[in-house]
């Protein structure tokens, strides 16, 4: 499951398209290294078949420590009757199994070769040591609480009770007593070597060998050299590591791994959404400025139209107009052209009646006067 | 005298401070309690269950719900809705007053809250999610921040600084939508670093990315949520522009969200396929699962399909509220009630009576400052004197 | 420099690519208007 899953983490293509697949192999560019955790690392080699249950290494613990007095005594062994989980006051646990008989498992933190408490904290409040103890520096703790939220072995606790400096609690692989050349306490009370202390790289090693040794009586399997990415606490088991209460689905994916994807998406947001949204910006005003320039244009040319279409009907009215005029004075010309010429009519029969020698000369100015009398009346017009 | 008295009086009890004035009241001795006497005194929970409900409804939902401000001013500012433009004062207002109880709400649950500025400014955990969504929560509350003032300038009369602040709108908007991709995407990421602990119906490779889809609808049917809160509280306060461009807010932000809700039920069922999670929807788990997926997104998106085509806008709130439970109910679902499946039930976590009373107080709080903000400056309505720049 | 672990390694260069967006983040803007600042 875990396997398929962490092929999956880079979803950044469904976030930003095929643009951005390129990136994703950088964002990854952690996997093509493959990181093998400080070599000169220590650890604990945990057989489970060799532990009696005895509880000193709790008490050990305890006294090193400093930690509160529990309720009920260390050499009750009947505690063990429920099954417990690390806490403010027991940085180790044992529990007690059915197997064939009683079988116990100590329980405390597995110092991670890939911490997936380090990864999670925001502000480097636990670190892996170069000893490989993990570490954890109260003076910077929030008490955000996440890295119990991504331990995968529900190790780290918390002093809830605490108003003023609550503090996350876990083993520290006594790193202190490592420095001054000690073995850490627990270790060094175990009357049985169900636990030893040593190099990371050689406890593989040894926990391999005695497998080979003894198949028969061991699980094939070195619990934690793989586990989340290994860790410095290895564990042999006699019976099922499931039925020990050590999860066998946590696959071998080191802890940052699962959030390299997410995290990789970040930056190439940062870097393109700018780009693209300034860019729908740009086109969106675009958009609005060339529609408010076809309205200015629309109005514009609809005005236009408007224009011509009057100065078409004015020019008509016009031309209307100068016809009217012009008919009008072809009819007064007309008139007086008639008129003039029913006078000289009149005139002439006067004469004719009268004198027919004059007749001619009459007729002469009469119709010169008629004509006269048209041009007065055009020029008045005009 | 008298008169005048009994008046002042009548605005002091109304029923709503009544009430919001005992929470308070109470909320303040819990808090008291917290800080004296340790987290432990008044919550649930334990060192298998770090988160609860401070976690999973007070950050992971209060973030999500106040996604509205991001969308909203970027459809209009960005995308250049402008028809939604009376929408994104309030919008702003409600993601600020989000954002900031959120960062409230934090001081209980972190031990050590004086140290909160740890991780931006003296040590930097970078390859931790959680860091990005410190930051970006930090960065983008100041973003908000900003974004509020204009209001705030218009009814104290700061013409000139106004001015200034308006004049990085765009800027602010785009940086809003980055930081809100980020935090968004990254609370479903802070989730992935424990693939043993959460149901691996909810695990999955893609959960940023379902968390930052559904912040778009979760956003959008806050806006809508609100609006339907707000006009019947605070009808008064509403101007014209803002009364005639309701109905259009509704219609368009529900269609949004109808089509990116159906959208995300799509990447859902990516996210089954691609982990070849099938089998599990047999299960309990499952039911459970499916009851999320359609019961709380389907079904939301179908009314809100049927109320956008039919320009029902009651349809369409009833939709939002729906909406916005299933957005609490998939939070609560990948933070706490998927969260520790495999845990027997005696180790898992139910929040205590306080831890209820708390989220209840903040929120008390939320309603409080809204209703004082809203009531005084220029949100529901514009300033008649800063009517023409938009 | 020499990491050991993946978590080392990331924590490192997570940090330098926080700067980098921090930088990309000032420096877009101001590109933007120096690229429009002649439009009309
Ligand atoms: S066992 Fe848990 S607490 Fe210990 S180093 Fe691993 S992740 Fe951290
Ligand atoms: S509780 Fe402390 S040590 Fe654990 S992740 Fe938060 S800040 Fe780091």
């Amino acid at each position: 499951m875990a396997i398929s899953r962490r092929k999956f983490l880079g979803s950044l293509g469904a976030t930003i398209g095929a643009t951005t697949t390129g990136a994703l192999t950088k964002a990854y560019g952690a996997t093509n290294k493959h990181f093998k955790g400080y070599p000169e690392g220590f650890g604990v080699l945990h057989d489970t078949t060799k532990c009696i249950g005895c509880r000193k290494c709790e008490q050990a613990c305890n006294e090193v420590n400093k930690l509160d007095k529990p309720e009920r005594p260390f050499d009750d062994l009947k505690v063990m009757d429920q099954k417990r989980r690390t806490g403010e006051a027991s940085y180790t646990v044992v529990n007690k199994f059915k197997g064939s008989g009683d079988v116990f498992a100590k329980k405390q933190c597995n110092h991670c070769q890939e911490p997936a408490c380090a990864s999670a904290c925001f502000v480097k409040a636990l670190k892996k040591d170069e000893t490989g103890a993990v570490v954890y520096d109260e003076s910077l703790c929030v008490g955000c609480r996440y890295c119990m939220v991504a331990c995968p072995f529900n190790i780290p606790a918390y002093t809830y009770n605490d108003p003023l400096t609550p503090k996350v609690t876990k083993c520290t692989m006594c790193l202190p007593r490592i420095l001054e050349g000690k073995l850490p306490g627990c270790v060094d009370i175990c009357p049985r070597e169900a636990l030893i202390f040593g190099k990371r790289k050689d406890l593989v090693k040894l926990a391999w060998k005695k497998i080979n040794k003894n198949p028969d009586h061991y699980i094939e399997h070195v619990y934690g050299e793989y586990e989340m990415g290994g860790t410095s606490w290895l564990y042999l088991s006699g019976i099922p590591f499931e039925q020990i209460d050590m999860r066998e689905d946590l696959g071998v994916t080191p802890a940052p791994q699962f959030t390299s994807g997410a995290l990789g998406t970040v930056p190439i947001i940062v870097g393109l959404w700018p780009v693209l949204l300034t860019g729908v910006y740009a086109i969106s005003k675009r958009k609005e400025k060339i529609a408010s320039q076809e309205l200015e244009q629309a109005v514009k040319s609809t005005q236009a139209l408007a224009e011509n279409e009057m100065n078409d009907q004015l020019s008509k009215l016009k031309d209307k107009m100068t016809k009217e005029k012009e008919t009008a004075i072809q009819n007064e010309v007309k008139k007086a052209l008639q008129e003039a010429a029913k006078k000289a009519e009149e005139d002439a029969k006067a004469a004719q009646e009268a004198e027919t020698g004059d007749d001619e000369a009459v007729e002469d100015t009469n119709a010169v006067d008629g004509t006269n009398a048209a041009d007065d009346a055009v020029k008045e017009e005009e | 005298m008298g008169p005048e008295k009994a008046i002042a009086e009548k605005q002091y009890f109304t029923p709503f401070n009544v009430v919001a004035g005992i929470i308070i009241f109470v909320g303040l001795i819990i808090t008291i309690l917290r800080f004296t006497k340790g987290i432990g005194a008044v919550t649930n929970l334990d060192n298998n269950n770090p988160w609860g409900l401070w976690i999973g409804f007070d950050l992971l939902c209060g973030v999500s719900l106040a996604a509205g401000g991001y969308m909203t001013s970027s459809a209009c500012y960005i995308f250049g809705l402008k028809k939604y433009h009376s929408a994104v004062r309030p919008a702003i207002l409600t993601a600020f007053l989000g954002y900031a109880l959120v960062v409230f709400a934090l001081n209980y649950d972190v031990g050590r809250p004086w140290k909160l500025p740890y991780p931006i400014f003296y040590s930097q955990g970078t390859s931790s999610l959680l860091f990005e969504v410190g930051l970006c929560v930090f960065l983008y509350l100041t973003v908000l921040f900003v974004e509020t003032t204009p209001a705030a300038f218009e009814w104290l009369g700061f013409k000139r600084i106004r001015h200034w602040v308006v004049r990085l709108t765009l800027v602010l908007t785009i940086f809003g939508v980055v930081l809100s991709t980020l935090h968004q995407s990254s609370l479903g990421a802070l989730f992935l670093i424990a693939p043993s602990k959460l149901h691996p119906l909810w695990y999955s490779g893609y959960l940023h990315v379902y968390f930052f889809i559904s912040s778009m609808f979760a956003g959008l049917s806050m806006v809508i949520f609100e609006g339907t809160l707000a006009h019947k509280w605070l009808h008064h306060k509403m101007d014209d522009t803002h009364l005639a461009e309701a109905n259009g807010v509704v219609l368009g932000f529900g269609k949004a969200a109808s089509f990116i809700m159906m959208g995300y039920v799509g990447i859902k069922i990516i996210g089954i396929a691609v982990d070849n999670n099938w089998h599990y929807l047999t299960t309990g788990w499952g039911l459970w699962f499916l009851v999320e997926l359609i019961g709380f997104v389907l079904f939301p998106a179908i009314l809100y399909s049927v109320g956008s085509r039919e320009k029902n806008t009651k349809l369409i709130r009833i939709a939002a509220i729906w909406t916005v439970l299933g957005i609490v109910l998939n939070r609560l679902n990948v933070s706490l009630i998927a969260f520790n499946w495999h845990l027997p039930s005696a180790d898992r976590y139910f929040p205590s009576f306080m831890e209820f009373f708390i989220t209840i107080f903040i929120i008390t709080i939320g309603v409080v400052a809204y209703r004082f903000v809203v009531t005084r400056m220029p949100i529901l309505y514009e300033h008649p004197e800063y009517k023409k720049d938009h | 420099m020499e990491f050991f672990t993946l978590h080392d390694f990331m924590t490192y260069s997570k940090g330098i690519t926080y700067l980098v967006m921090g930088a990309i983040l000032v420096f877009m803007p101001l590109y933007w208007l120096y690229l429009t600042d002649r439009d009309d």
